[in-house]
């Protein structure tokens, strides 16, 4: 393990006899994918630097089924949910957080039916949550007065109705704030929902990353910031693909928190 | 006994209306029960007030300022304009003359309030057909609105514009009628009624004679209230079903989180077997042979639950879903829409063969025949088409039932897909990926 993250597992605590404040549910994204691997880190040091108490699953967290349930396949996911449920149960979980909008929801709406009863928050209502409690200090800092458009990750925005949180840890940085198109409750989809991270697209005139990226690069952002690892992915192919990656920077906003504390 | 000829006559018009409309009101019953079942039997004051909210109240509709205000125009006239109509049937059966008439003030304001709405809903309904005829608003252009769901939309429009008109025709000469003292219209009282708008019409009847002025008034009378009997009746047939519809369907629509997608139980009882490390593998499965479904997910109409079904006749077919639709704003054959159209259509091809006593079979159906699976597979499931209705429809729920059918009865998901959920399977991630490294990341440098 690096020096500077401390990331322990249930089974630690469990040994310990100790139960953390909150479990990290980090995710195959956050786990495998390069890119959303650097937010996974970006959270965990904050979570250090505020000194959270926390804990993940490590070897013993699976997908949470999403891609299976979108995709139709209920048999998959129940099976997935029904393992994960035994493993959250056995450590008696009582708080979840992710940062990754899929798992967030998933755990937090289907779950319970199936015996799995938490309470669920996003990592950006969760920083905003430290930060009422006065155990995150977020200030200016390298975004200052940088233009920044919030992307809607569609399972944290409409499937949620969490528009504001992101948002407002967003204007503790002192950026200015600029909406895209369609944001919010009509939010366009990065296109990476429902399975389609993982497939191709259907025959069209244009991708549907390409074309939000396109709404984003409407209002001349430094910055789009993003709170999902696949709209993250999205949007930074799409970038790339408008010879943008010079000009526009696609972040998470939790590793604009990050950075601005020179973490 | 021929005094009474146009009484009877129009208790024998109005009759047979109301019968015809029971009967259409029965197969719409009957179409819609054969959905499967769905418990939306709770958190009823929720439902009123969302019901209160979006379908009464029209919240919704705003989304889109220009259509949303016309349309609350229109329906504000459509809604008080009809207790008019109350009048009418009484005087059309007594043979009296604006029977109300005793209200005096009261009833001079209706009488006007009405007049100015029946201006205002002519006025938004031309608007309207400026907007769909003539000004290339892609959601009145998509492919599935060729044919009849356009003639459909146009002809509801003619309808409003031809009620209206004879409403304010059967106005201004029952006024100049009065004036000019005409027995069984005009009052010792005075003027029954008050006309801010049909009085400018009055110049087009100035010189006509008290018998032509009759035969006018009479033939806007009849035609207004036999209209009004005929669109009744072609509601059944017209994506205009919203206006008695969109009630139930808010109140049944969905409460939880959109992004909350319902468990399948009859999956949930295999699962928990697998599971369970006692069960007896070679054990008869507990229960009834009616726990297990005859088939995952759907492929036809009778797949879907009633809720379903009645959105399908609740459909305005306005577009809202498809324009917000990523999959169709990037070109590709999805429009929610259509498949709340296909369903609608698919439905009735299923009642129209019952009627016939003729049997339902698979090699016509909801999935290849009406909805491709290309269109199915295109969703990002982002929820956009349920948000942007105006009226509590879900065409993802109808997207996501035929997906488990493609995926659990045929185990035909693309290939890609495939391969991802076999890794979920092996490895519990959808990439091929050990879950023993799962944790590799804490190991790396930060």
């Amino acid at each position: 393990m690096s020096e500077n993250l401390k990331v322990p597992t249930m089974a630690s605590y469990l040994a310990e006899g100790k139960q953390p404040e909150v479990l990290f549910w980090v995710g195959c994204a956050g786990s495998f994918d390069d890119r959303a691997k650097k937010i996974t880190k970006a959270f965990v040091k904050i979570l250090n630097n505020t000194n959270v108490d926390f804990a993940v699953l490590g070897t013993e967290e699976g997908c949470t089924g999403d891609p299976a349930k979108r995709a139709g396949n209920e048999f998959l996911f129940q099976m997935q949910a029904m393992t994960n449920i035994e493993v959250l149960n056995g450590y008696e979980v009582k708080k979840i957080v992710t940062a990754c909008p899929h798992c967030f929801n998933t755990i937090k709406n289907e779950y319970p039916s199936l015996g799995g009863n938490y309470e669920v928050v996003h990592h950006t209502q969760f920083l905003k949550q430290l930060l009422n409690e006065g155990r995150l200090k977020v200030e200016g800092g390298k975004f200052k007065g940088k233009r920044i458009t919030y992307h809607d990750p569609c399972y944290l925005g409409r499937a949620n109705g969490e528009y504001e949180a992101p948002r407002d840890l967003l204007r503790k940085l002192e950026v200015e704030l600029v909406e895209m198109k369609s944001c919010k409750s009509k939010g366009l989809c990065c296109g990476a929902g429902g399975a389609q991270m993982f497939k191709d697209a259907e025959k069209g005139d244009k991708e549907v990353n390409i074309h939000r990226t396109e709404q984003a690069v409407d209002v001349k952002p430094d910055v789009i910031a993003a709170g999902c690892p696949f709209c993250n992915t999205m949007m930074t192919d799409g970038v790339k693909n408008k010879e943008k990656q010079d000009d526009i920077a696609v972040l998470d906003v939790v590793e604009m928190i990050a950075n601005a504390e020179d973490l | 006994m021929l005094e009474y000829l146009p009484q009877i006559l129009f208790l024998i018009v109005l009759v047979g209306a109301f019968l015809f409309f029971i009967k259409n009101v029965s197969s719409l019953k009957r179409n819609i029960n054969l959905g499967k079942e769905i418990d939306r039997s709770d958190r009823k004051d929720q439902r009123l007030k969302k019901m209160l909210r979006v379908a009464l109240g029209q919240s919704k509709m705003v989304a889109r300022p220009i259509a949303g205000i016309l349309h609350i125009i229109v329906y504000v006239g459509f809604v008080i304009i009809n207790i008019e109509v109350l009048e009418i049937i009484i005087d059309g059966i007594a043979g009296t003359h604006r029977i109300f008439g005793f209200l005096g003030p009261v009833y001079d304001f209706l009488i006007g309030s009405f007049e100015i709405l029946a201006f205002l809903v002519l006025a938004s309904v031309i608007i309207f057909w400026i907007r769909r005829n003539m000004m290339n608003i892609k959601r009145f252009l998509s492919k599935e609105l060729k044919g009849w769901p356009k003639n459909d939309a146009n002809y509801i429009l003619y309808f409003e514009v031809v009620l209206m008109v004879l409403f304010l025709t059967m106005n201004a000469t029952d006024y100049q009628l009065q004036l000019l003292g005409a027995s069984h219209y005009a009052s010792e009282a005075g003027i029954t009624g008050s006309f801010p708008i049909s009085q400018y019409l009055l110049p087009l009847f100035d010189k006509m004679s008290v018998e032509s002025l009759v035969i006018i008034e009479r033939t806007a009378w009849w035609l207004h209230i036999v209209g009004i009997l005929i669109f009744l009746n072609y509601l059944y047939y017209s994506k205009h079903l919203h206006i008695l519809l969109a009630f139930p369907n808010v109140y049944f629509s969905k409460l939880d989180d959109l992004g909350k997608f319902k468990n399948l139980d009859a999956v949930t009882k295999e699962v928990k077997m697998m599971m369970d490390p006692d069960a007896d593998p070679y054990a008869e499965p507990e229960g009834s042979d009616d726990d297990i479904p005859e088939k995952f997910g759907a492929s036809d109409v009778q797949d879907l639950s009633w809720f379903q079904l009645l959105s399908a006749y609740t459909c305005t077919e306005c577009g809202r879903c498809t324009s917000e639709c990523p999959a169709n704003q990037t070109g590709k054959k999805l429009s929610p829409r259509k498949i709340m159209m296909d369903t609608r259509d698919r439905l009735e091809e299923v009642g129209q063969k019952l009627n016939n006593k003729e049997e339902i079979t698979a090699d016509n159906q909801l999935l290849d025949n009406y909805i491709s699976r290309e269109e199915l597979w295109a969703c990002t499931t982002c929820n956009a088409c349920v948000d942007a209705c105006p009226i509590g429809i879900d065409p993802l729920s109808i997207i996501m039932d035929m997906r488990q059918y493609l995926v659990m009865e045929e185990s035909a998901a693309p290939v890609e897909l495939n391969n991802a959920m076999s890794n979920i399977e092996n490895n519990s991630a959808p990439w091929p990926y050990n879950q023993q490294d799962r944790l590799d990341w804490a190991k790396e440098e930060a």
